[in-house]
């Protein structure tokens, strides 16, 4: 595949060594059986990702965000059938079982939950959930997984440690939990860490922390984050690379920067469109993008997004677009009709003329301009 | 046992299959009548989930009749065994015989503190040998799901579908009635009986719940931090669920002494001479228009166990309902 080839652009920072790739993952399949029939949940997605670095997976609900992670991480149910290529460091992660797999987990990679409310067990403590994975899987004694435990609590910031560790979940408030269950996650110093929507059961206000104390850990493990979130106002400031996931599959994916200032695919512009601003007048309507994704089970035979896409062509409909490069190195996407080309603008300029209802709607409003 | 049963489904079997509305059930306003439909027995007390006055009162009796039993042997009593022709079905109070005499002259009181040893003896270890493997079935169950899920539920189903008081009377039969079945013999069989007999109330129960803390996250992310399947079923899956275990145990306590004197009247309870509550019962039943009291004695005692063991259940699962959904 195209995006397992390439190397990843390199943005400006300080941490980034060439040559040290984490993860590979290659046509990467994850289906489910249903009674209904197969949920291609994930449908052929390739990317890579090197030490240190944060890639942002976006995309709205169902479109297989959190199944890729799991998938890479291989904590799936027994439903689930897993196709494609997982290398991690030098080691082949998809032929492992799920015994062999144990020795990764937590040590060499680790997960984030959305719900702090569920994702700590609420009659253990504190201290307890956090040494556990420590006695488990280092020679620490008692004593010396104490420590730790207690100087994790202190580096994600959380007063009071000493009191923390012997206090119960449901003492603590939602922001709080999360702070352990990244101390939970982080306890033996995983390369990888998965963060599945960290912050979307939190309070705005306690989000920007969240987010703030994931990417200051990440700095000073030098640890790889894959930061999985519906909003993309949540991963522009906090990641080297985005990939935006519909359907499916990855459908644009760039170097967070130019993303937002090239964007080539319709969806990626769509969900750009769709984030609230400040700028607006109040009661503004909000940008939406009609229609749903498409069924999972029986995905339509062109281009996935086609019908809701303002650009739609009777090709799209017919082939499905490949991953191709766009100008700046490390930018795919898929789209036979991209944003910002004349092709693009001849298509949306025929479905106006058509009055087609989604591409009268992705120009009305002041956001117009954007899209010609 | 009937009893736990419906609870099975009404109240903590329901609220596991859809674990995200569970803060529906938190803010329960005090008068609001059970989702089972039925007129609480118990004050308000238990409903919150407090010990209250009945809850003290409830306590106190099983402790006391606990240590009568346990003393017995020490305790200035007559013995339970001796016949006295002068109390024969006299009343309560006859000759300082405080509960008077049976057919047989024999005190009453005396027999019926003996008689809680048995009946307490039968009632307890034949739950928890329930709750252990009950509970581990569950366990099993609710954990891997899938194919053992399916064998497991089907074969408490199959135990369920039995008339209970005559799977156990068969047992009972089969194994411990003839001519030279020992009192040991004959209790360890009644034991067994019992508990082959509560094992799938409590281990469906133990199932449903299961099932449901298996959704949360923290077992997925337990999981996911490398703890092995053993680790997480017993450290993160079973504390969450043995109030819900608890709570159907002290209710199949007392359906089970209530069920050994069913037993008793079949005639395949504890073997006479020993005596038990509820072969008090059944001895007794031939005087009941001559002499009620007799029968009437050892049915209170019953009836104030039983009773005070609901209650403390409901505490229970009154307090497990605000643990779970207080997340």
């Amino acid at each position: 595949m195209i995006l397992s080839r390439r190397r990843v652009a390199p943005v400006a920072s300080d941490y980034h060594q060439p040559g040290s790739r984490l993860l590979d993952v290659n046509d990467l399949k994850t289906y489910f059986r249903t009674p209904r029939g197969m949920v291609r949940a994930v449908d052929g997605v390739s990317f890579s990702l090197d030490r240190g670095r944060t890639l942002g997976l976006v995309g709205e609900s169902g479109c297989g965000k959190s199944v890729l992670s799991r998938s890479i991480m291989g904590l799936l149910p027994s439903t689930a059938e897993r196709t494609g290529e997982i290398i991690f460091g030098s080691e082949r992660l998809d032929t492992l079982g799920p015994e062999a797999l144990r020795d990764y987990w937590g040590t060499q990679m680790a997960m984030v939950f959305q719900d702090p409310m569920t994702s700590l067990n609420p009659v253990m403590r504190i201290g307890n959930q956090i040494t556990e994975s420590l006695l488990v899987h280092t020679d620490m004694d008692k004593n010396q997984a104490k420590e730790t435990a207690l100087a994790l609590l202190k580096s994600v910031h959380i007063p009071e440690a000493e009191r923390r560790l012997k206090q119960y979940p449901h003492e603590l408030s939602g922001g709080m939990r999360q702070r352990v269950v990244i101390a939970v996650a982080l306890a033996c110093g995983p390369q990888l860490l998965f963060a599945d929507e960290p912050t979307t059961a939190l309070d705005v206000t306690v989000q920007a922390q969240i987010l703030d104390l994931l990417s200051e850990q990440q700095r000073e493990r030098h640890m790889a984050v894959v930061l999985v979130s519906h909003d993309l106002g949540v991963v522009a400031g906090r990641t080297h690379d985005i990939a935006v996931m519909y359907a499916g599959q990855i459908v644009e994916q760039a170097p967070t920067e130019v993303l937002f200032s090239e964007v080539r695919m319709p969806y990626t512009e769509a969900l750009l469109r769709s984030v609230p601003r400040l700028e607006n007048t109040s009661h503004t309507r909000l940008a939406v993008i009609g229609g749903r994704p498409p069924d999972l089970i029986d995905p339509p035979t062109g281009c996935r997004f086609a019908a809701r896409c303002p650009y739609v062509q009777p090709r799209c409909l017919e082939e499905q677009p490949p991953l191709q490069e766009a100008d700046t190195p490390g930018h795919v996407f898929r789209c036979w009709y991209p944003v910002g080309t004349e092709a693009g603008k001849e298509a949306l300029e025929r479905n106006l003329a058509a009055q087609l209802p989604q591409a009268e709607a992705a120009v009305s409003g002041d956001l117009a301009v954007e899209a010609s | 046992m009937p009893e736990p049963k419906v609870d099975v489904t009404a109240d903590v079997g329901g609220a596991p299959e859809l674990p995200s509305l569970t803060p529906i059930t938190t803010v329960q306003p005090v008068d609001l009548v059970r989702a089972d439909g039925g007129v609480p027995l118990t004050g308000r007390a238990a409903r919150q989930g407090r010990l209250g006055v009945g809850g003290i009162l409830a306590i106190s009796w099983l402790f006391l009749i606990t240590a009568l039993a346990l003393l017995a042997p020490v305790l200035p009593l007559d013995d339970p065994n001796e016949s006295i022709a002068s109390i024969a079905r006299q009343p309560p109070g006859t000759d300082g015989h405080i509960l008077g005499g049976d057919g047989l002259g024999r005190d009453i009181l005396s027999r019926i503190i003996w008689g809680g040893r048995a009946s307490l003896l039968i009632g307890t270890m034949s739950v928890l040998l329930g709750l252990i493997l009950g509970g581990l079935l569950g366990l099993i169950a609710g954990y891997f799901r899938g194919r053992w899920d399916n064998v497991l539920t089907g074969g408490f189903d199959v135990l369920l579908s039995f008339p209970q008081l005559i799977l156990a009377l068969t047992l009972v039969t089969v194994f411990a009635s003839g001519a030279g079945t020992s009192y040991g013999q004959r209790m360890s069989v009644l034991i067994l009986a019992l508990g082959v007999v509560s094992i799938p109330v409590l281990g469906r129960i133990t199932r449903a719940n299961t099932l449901s803390w298996c959704q949360r996250e923290f077992v997925m992310a337990t999981r996911a931090l490398g703890a092995k399947q053993r680790e997480i079923m017993f450290k993160e899956v079973l504390p969450n669920v043995l109030p819900a275990m608890f709570s159907i145990a002290l209710l199949g306590v007392a359906v089970v002494i209530v069920a050994e004197g069913g037993l008793s009247l079949l005639g395949v309870g504890t073997p006479l001479p020993t005596p038990s509550w509820g072969n008090m019962i059944a001895e007794g039943r031939s005087d009941l228009r001559t002499a009620p009291w007799i029968v009437i004695a050892p049915t209170v005692v019953i009836f104030f166990t039983v009773f005070a063991l609901n209650y403390l259940g409901d505490v229970v699962r009154a307090r497990f309902d605000v643990r779970e959904s207080a997340l």
